[in-house]
């Protein structure tokens, strides 16, 4: 129930988007891209994982859907997360952002709101940086930064960085206050046309402090080295 | 933020009333009134079609039956009725584009009470002819023109033609692709760069430190960078297929000539987004005219050509020999051929494809605050003379007064050792060779109104290239509001282009006079390229009453919203409103 009510206000947060003159409707442009479908290899337990990001909108406000997960060999879905927000224009390359956060997975599951703002850098990085409120109270932030370098036409290199912040412990989710985990990503991905591009890459993920702690007296390895292949698609 | 949806105020819309009221338009001409008095009719059909380019099958959109439309030809003075019905499934219409004119008729769906023909329906032009020369007519609906809706207007004077000429041909030049506009669009809006095949890779990085050196590579690389911005888009969309009177370079279109003969040219520039460098090798081209209004005769090797310009030319060839005309678009992905020949079935020489130009931070213009006067200037000092490219045409047509005013200075930077030649306006002319520039455009005939504008109108040329918005003033069409003047105004109109990339902007109804230098001779043009970081200026004499579209002639542009309404309030309107 909660999760309705959460996305119904989420539509209701969207206004439709702007009308010029009369009768002139500004055209609606969508895309839906498959940014990661990639297999994990690592120590212990190889994973599959994925990122989603698709939007619809106009020039100036969009309706915009994000979603990540990953399940383990022998696990299942360990981590399912998805977003609905409202985005905005308030810059040329920049867009604020609002709407709702909720993770099916891990279990409890859990719904957050969510506030952040999503555009390109100078230097073409590419950001997304959001702060994200639980219903349990508990406050923590994401900032995402990656880069396209092309090699050649189609052979693009993607260096990828995240930091994972957090103002309390939630030792639920294995989270620490402070900086509770670093992550970089390595893309080498060959683009047959651009809407289709394999990829073969690493990984690193480390968990700091408190969080790293906790992760290890939850069994698991706060440090994660794995290599990747992958697709990346969009339509 | 450019949020805003005003569109037009109730006051607008009074005067609108009035100007159209005034113009007697909505009375007289519902677009419904038989052919009864007129000296030339015709009929056009716009249908579904496919045209074939070079063995290839595209869908296409044929007026009159053919792509390029049929060319219509008229003289000066006759009132003419063209009646044209819509068998598409969407809404069209047809613009007669440089034709001065009642607004109604004007055919640009939302601007002056004319709004584009539905399906299954007709609409019935009627125009007075008040001008003679070479223009052109197109579709004004989402991307039509570049599915094939286009064709020649010719116009004979009245009186004597001063352009004496044995035999004439038309040459409509224009781009075709299998890819549909509105899919293009979309394109342009999700993923931008989409149509780049041409960006900077690690061996354009290698390349560049090598001739540059690190600190200049990186320096350029850090620009480009804080902007946000790719100095190898020079056109958006790529893929196309160029073509002369509708031929590809395989079938390419032949136009025959007598030696010794002097035979006119009547080129139009029909694309939806190539800007072309035209070239007819081994043949100098004197321009008689431009924007189908005579100036006076230039003679040239090639010149840079618009979306939406014309130009005719006068060659004189002598030998038995076939030409190829050579439209090669400015990102070089191609080139439209066509041939002259004393006899059908001839072929001329092609030349090699010059290289593409890479934009410099000069192209950007002082609109990025940054300090960067030495990158051109400092290309011509230190890159060598010997070089050859810079000592000729670029040099003895006028870079002078160019320089003097300010603006629009094609600067003669010739192109670096090994590296692709740098800034927008480097067309890659042969040594030796003389390109035309807008400096040397001088009217036949002395302007008519040489009052200095009391009206200063300033349009910056905007963009967000990054999420494919064009804008004018940081406002999408009907998003700002509208230009308004008086009629009988002397107005300046100041284009300032704050992006990188070449605006070719056309004005409906009007002619305006580029203020390139001349003083009474100023040639009066409808499409005016502002080339990417420069201003260009235009003053006219707003005679024409009407709401009339001003706006990017690049087709995407346009329909991304580089658009606004310029409004010449009749004075009699202006009495009582």
């Amino acid at each position: 129930m909660r999760i309705k009510t959460l996305i119904a206000a989420a539509l209701l947060l969207a206004p439709l988007p702007a009308q010029a003159m009369e009768g002139h409707v500004e055209p609606l442009f969508w895309r839906l891209t498959l940014d990661q479908l990639e297999r994990h290899w690592q120590d212990g337990q190889d994973a599959t994982s994925w990122k989603l990001d698709g939007f619809i909108g106009g020039d100036y406000e969009k309706l915009r859907i994000k979603s990540e997960g990953e399940a383990t060999d022998g696990h299942g879905v360990e981590e399912l997360e998805i977003q609905a927000l409202y985005s905005v224009m308030v810059d040329d390359f920049w867009d604020f952002q609002a709407g709702i956060r909720h993770d099916f997975r891990p279990q409890p599951q859990t719904s957050y709101a969510t506030i952040g703002f999503q555009g390109l850098a100078p230097q073409f990085l590419e950001v997304d940086a959001q702060a994200f409120l639980s219903d349990e109270g508990d406050l923590t932030a994401r900032l995402e930064t990656e880069i396209d370098l092309p090699l050649t036409r189609q052979l693009i290199l993607q260096p990828h960085a995240e930091i994972d912040l957090s103002a309390q412990d939630v030792p639920s989710q294995t989270i620490g206050a402070g900086v509770s985990s670093l992550g970089l990503g390595l893309r080498l991905r060959y683009e047959i046309v651009q809407e289709v591009a394999p990829y073969i890459g690493l990984s690193w993920e480390k968990r700091l402090g408190e969080s790293a702690r906790l992760s290890r007296a939850a069994g698991e390895d706060p440090d994660r080295v794995s290599f990747l292949a992958g697709i990346r698609l969009w339509l | 933020m450019t949020m805003g949806t005003e569109g037009l105020s109730r006051r607008d819309a009074l005067r609108l009333a009035a100007a159209a009221g005034m113009a007697g338009v909505v009375s007289l001409y519902p677009g419904r009134r038989s052919f009864a008095s007129a000296d030339h009719e015709t009929s056009l059909l716009v249908e579904e079609t496919s045209i074939t380019i070079d063995g290839d099958r595209f869908g296409a959109i044929a007026m009159g039956g053919s792509v390029p439309a049929p060319t219509l030809r008229w003289r000066e003075g006759q009132e003419v009725v063209v009646q044209v019905t819509n068998r598409l499934r969407e809404p069209t219409s047809i613009h007669w584009h440089g034709l001065l004119l009642e607004g109604m008729m004007d055919g640009a769906p939302g601007f002056n009470a004319y709004s584009a023909i539905a399906p299954g329906e007709s609409f019935t032009y009627r125009i007075r002819l008040r001008q003679s020369g070479t223009y052109w007519y197109h579709s004004h609906s989402g991307g039509q023109e570049q599915r094939g809706m286009y064709g020649a207007i010719i116009i004979d004077p009245a009186e004597r033609e001063p352009v004496r000429a044995d035999r004439e041909h038309v040459i409509v030049l224009s781009d075709h692709t299998a890819d549909h506009p509105d899919h293009i669009m979309r394109k342009l809006k999700v993923s931008e760069g989409y149509y780049n095949k041409g960006k900077r890779t690690l061996g354009d990085l290698i390349g560049d430190i090598r001739r540059d050196g690190l600190a200049k590579t990186w320096a350029d690389r850090r620009d480009w960078g804080d902007m946000r911005m790719d100095p190898t888009d020079l056109a958006d969309v790529t893929g196309y297929r160029f073509l002369a009177n509708g031929k590809g370079i395989q079938d390419h279109w032949t136009g025959l000539f007598k030696p010794g003969e002097r035979v006119r040219l009547r080129l139009i520039n029909a694309s939806a987004m190539s800007i072309f460098d035209v070239a007819i090798p081994g043949l100098p081209m004197t321009i008689v005219s431009a924007d189908g209004q005579n100036v006076l005769p230039v003679k040239v090797d090639e010149f840079r050509f618009g979306v939406g310009e014309t130009y005719d030319v006068i060659v004189m060839p002598t030998e038995d020999r076939a030409y190829t005309l050579m439209a090669e678009p400015i990102d070089r992905s191609g080139y439209a051929r066509a041939t002259l020949a004393p006899r059908p079935g001839m072929a001329g020489e092609i030349p090699p494809l010059r290289p593409r130009a890479i934009l410099t931070m000069a192209d950007m213009g002082p609109h990025h605050g940054m300090d960067h006067g030495s990158m051109d200037h400092g290309s011509m000092d230190h890159s060598s003379m010997d070089h050859g490219a810079m000592d000729h045409g670029a040099m003895d047509h006028g870079s002078m007064d160019h320089a003097a005013m300010g603006h629009d200075a094609p600067v003669p930077a010739p192109p670096t050792r090994d590296g692709p030649p740098q800034g927008w306006d480097q067309a890659g002319t042969p040594p030796g060779k003389r390109a035309l520039t807008y400096a040397d455009l001088k009217s036949l005939t002395r302007n008519a109104d040489t009052r200095e504008p009391a009206h200063e109108i300033s349009l910056r040329l905007t963009g967000i290239m990054e999420r494919y918005i064009w804008t004018l003033n940081g406002h999408k069409f009907d998003h700002g509001g509208p230009i308004r003047v008086n009629q009988g105004d002397r107005v300046r109109l100041t284009f300032v282009n704050t992006t990188m990339m070449a605006h070719p902007m056309h004005l409906h109804g009007m002619f305006f006079e580029l203020e390139n230098g001349q003083t009474d001779r100023k040639p009066r043009k409808h499409v005016v390229i502002v080339p990417p970081g420069k201003t260009v200026s235009v003053v006219l004499t707003a005679d024409e009453p009407g709401d009339w579209p001003l706006h990017c002639h690049m087709l995407f542009h346009m329909n991304a919203g580089m658009m606004t309404r310029f409004i010449v309030t009749p004075s009699s309107a202006t009495a009582t409103l």
